[in-house]
C-alpha cells in the first residue's frame, strides 16, 4: 500500500503514466548479428625433422568457402633473418587456418626474432624460439590466433628440429606433423612412412611375437619424394588443397626453396 | 493529469504499454557496425604487361532497392595506385576521408615528388590490410572487400585484396563479391598466371574487364549498366568514371526458365 502513495517514480505509483526506469537489459529475442571475426582460409602443411634436415611445406592455394582467393599464397616463412629479405634465416614457420590471424603472428614472431638478434648479437635457437611462439600464442588465450603453427629449424646439435602448435600454445617437438584443412588425411600416412607405424619384420611371429620395424630417419630425398605424394594424395581427396607446393628444406647451409605444381581443379 | 515535464509528448503507458528505452539508449556497450546497409556490389580488376585495368558499376543499393544510381566507388590514390570498394558505402566514404588526409601528408612530405608521395599499390595495401585487421580486432569492423591496383616496389604492377577481416592475398586477376563466381573464372582464361597476365596487352585487358561488367549487369541483380573504370600505369591513372555498357544481348535470356516471358 505504501507504494501507492510514494513519490518516487521508479516505484509503481500513482504519479505517472509511464514508468521512467531506465531498462538495463536487452529486449527479449535481441535483434542482433554478431560479427564473425574468423574465416577458415583452408590449405595445409606439413614438416618433416631428418637427421641433419628439416623440411617444411604447406600447398599455396588461399580459399573462402567454394572459392579460391588466390593460387599463388605461402604458408612458409623464413623468421628472424637480419633484413627484410630474410637471406640468412635458420628458422622456418608454418600457418595454416585464418590467413589474416597468420599473417600477423608471422610478422610478431619475425618481429621478436629480429629484436632478439639486436640485442643479443646472435640468433634465437629454434628451441628458444618455439618457446616464444607459444607464449605468443597463449597471450590471446582468449581471443586466439586461428592458426596452426609449425616451427621448423635445427637444433644446438644440428638435428632436424620439428615443434608443432595448436591455436592456444600448446606445442611439442617431434618426428613429423601434418596440419590444416588436410592434416587428417596426411597425419596416418606420415606415422605409417616416417615413424614406421604398422609395420612389422616379415615373419617374426604372430600377436606379441610380432617385431616392429626398425625405425631409421628418412633421407632427405626420401623426405621430399614423401611430401610430395603426401600433398598429391590429399589434393585428390580435399577441394580446399591444391595449385602448388612450397617446399623449404633446412640445412646447416641455410634454406633451400623448393616450388613445384600440383593440381589446380 | 500528469504535469511534468518529462511526461509531456510521451505516449501514456496506460493507452500504449510501456516504452521501449532499449531503442533510445546512448549508455552501455557502443554499438559497432554489425551489418552493411548501403552497399555496393562487384569490384573486378586485371593485370597486363604494364599496368592493371579494374571496374565497378555506379550503384549503391539499399537491400534490393537500387537507392544512389551514381556512387564513384573508384578511388585514385596519389596519382599512381587505384582502390575499388565493395561493401558498405559509408565505411568507404569513412576510409576516403582518412586516405585522402594521408595523401595530403605524403604529398606534403616530398613536393617533388609531383603528387606522387612515396607510398605505392604494394605500401598502400600493406598500410589498409593492418587498418582493415586492427579495426576487426576492436569487433568494430569496416565492411568491406578493397581491391588495390597500382604498382610494387620494384615497379611490377601490383593487385592485391583486402576484406574486413584484414585478410589479403594478390592474383593476377581479382574480383570481389558476385565478380569472384561470376567474372573471375572469364579473366582467369586470359590471365591465369603472372606469366600470362605480362603477355596481356591494354586493349585486350580493357575488352576483358568491359566483357566482365556486361555479363555481372546480367546476372547479378544488384548491378547497374553504368560503371567507372580505371586504368594504372606508370604514367599515371586514367580513370573514366561514367561508362555505359556497351553491346548488351539479353537474347540468352528467352532461353533461360525463370529469367524471361516463359510463364511454365
Amino acid at each position: 500500500m505504501a507504494a501507492m502513495f510514494s513519490q518516487n517514480p521508479l516505484m509503481n505509483g500513482p504519479n505517472y503514466s509511464f514508468n521512467d526506469a531506465p531498462r538495463t537489459a536487452a529486449p527479449e529475442g535481441a535483434r542482433q548479428h554478431r560479427f564473425d571475426p574468423y574465416t577458415d582460409n583452408g590449405g595445409s602443411t606439413l614438416a618433416i625433422a631428418g637427421a641433419d634436415f628439416t623440411i617444411m611445406a604447406g600447398d599455396t592455394r588461399l580459399t573462402s568457402g567454394y572459392s579460391i582467393n588466390s593460387r599463388y599464397h605461402p604458408k612458409l616463412f623464413k623468421i628472424g633473418g637480419t633484413t627484410a629479405d630474410q637471406k640468412d634465416a635458420t628458422i622456418v614457420l608454418s600457418v595454416v587456418g585464418f590467413a589474416a590471424d597468420g599473417e600477423a603472428l608471422k610478422e610478431r614472431l619475425d618481429a621478436i626474432c629480429k629484436m632478439y638478434r639486436y640485442r643479443h648479437g646472435k640468433p634465437m635457437s629454434v628451441k628458444a624460439c618455439a618457446q616464444r611462439l607459444s607464449t605468443i600464442l597463449y597471450q590471446k588465450r582468449f581471443f586466439p590466433y586461428y592458426v596452426y603453427a609449425i616451427l621448423g629449424g635445427l637444433d644446438e646439435e644440428g638435428k632436424g628440429a620439428v615443434y608443432s602448435y595448436d591455436p592456444v600454445g600448446s606445442y611439442e617437438r617431434e618426428q613429423c606433423r601434418a596440419g590444416g584443412a588436410a592434416a587428417s588425411l596426411i597425419m596416418p600416412f606420415l606415422d605409417n612412412q616416417v615413424n614406421f607405424k604398422n609395420q612389422y619384420e616379415p615373419g617374426s611371429g604372430v600377436g606379441h611375437a610380432l617385431q616392429e620395424r626398425e625405425r631409421k630417419p628418412l633421407t632427405r630425398s626420401e623426405g621430399e619424394i614423401l611430401v610430395k605424394d603426401a600433398f598429391d594424395g590429399a589434393v585428390e581427396r580435399h577441394i580446399e588443397v591444391g595449385d602448388g607446393l612450397q617446399m623449404m628444406v633446412i640445412t646447416k647451409d641455410g634454406i633451400e626453396e623448393i616450388l613445384l605444381p600440383l593440381k589446380k581443379d | 493529469m500528469d504535469h511534468r515535464p518529462q511526461a509531456w509528448g510521451r505516449p501514456r503507458d496506460d493507452v500504449y504499454g510501456a516504452y521501449d528505452h532499449s531503442y533510445f539508449q546512448n549508455t552501455g556497450p557502443r554499438q559497432a557496425t554489425q551489418a552493411p546497409i548501403v552497399t555496393g556490389t562487384s569490384v573486378i580488376a586485371i593485370k597486363y604487361k604494364d599496368g592493371v585495368v579494374m571496374a565497378a558499376d555506379n550503384l549503391a543499393s539499399y537491400g534490393s532497392l537500387a537507392r544512389f544510381p551514381d556512387v564513384k566507388r573508384l578511388r585514385v590514390f596519389l596519382d599512381s595506385s587505384v582502390i575499388g570498394f565493395s561493401g558498405d558505402v559509408s565505411d568507404m566514404q569513412f576510409l576516403d576521408r582518412h586516405l585522402t588526409e594521408l595523401s595530403i601528408d605524403e604529398a606534403y612530405e616530398d613536393p617533388s615528388s609531383d603528387n606522387k608521395g612515396h607510398l605505392n599499390a604494394a605500401n598502400l595495401h600493406k598500410y589498409l590490410q593492418k587498418f582493415l585487421y586492427k579495426r576487426r580486432n576492436d569487433f568494430d569492423p569496416l565492411w568491406n572487400q578493397l581491391l588495390i591496383a597500382g604498382f610494387d616496389g620494384d615497379a611490377k604492377p601490383y593487385l592485391a585484396s583486402v576484406d574486413l577481416r584484414g585478410t589479403s592475398f594478390t592474383s593476377p586477376s581479382l574480383a570481389t563479391g558476385f565478380g569472384s563466381a561470376l567474372a573471375q573464372p572469364i579473366m582467369r582464361r586470359y590471365a591465369a598466371t603472372e606469366e600470362d597476365a605480362a603477355k596481356l596487352t591494354r586493349e585486350q585487358a580493357v575488352e576483358v574487364v568491359k566483357e566482365c561488367m556486361k555479363v555481372l549487369y546480367y546476372r547479378d541483380a544488384r548491378s547497374l549498366d553504368r560503371y567507372s573504370i580505371a586504368v594504372v600505369t606508370k604514367e599515371g591513372v586514367e580513370l573514366k568514371e561514367d561508362e555505359q555498357l556497351e553491346k548488351q544481348s539479353w537474347a540468352f535470356a528467352e532461353r533461360i526458365k525463370g529469367y524471361g516471358t516463359q510463364t511454365v
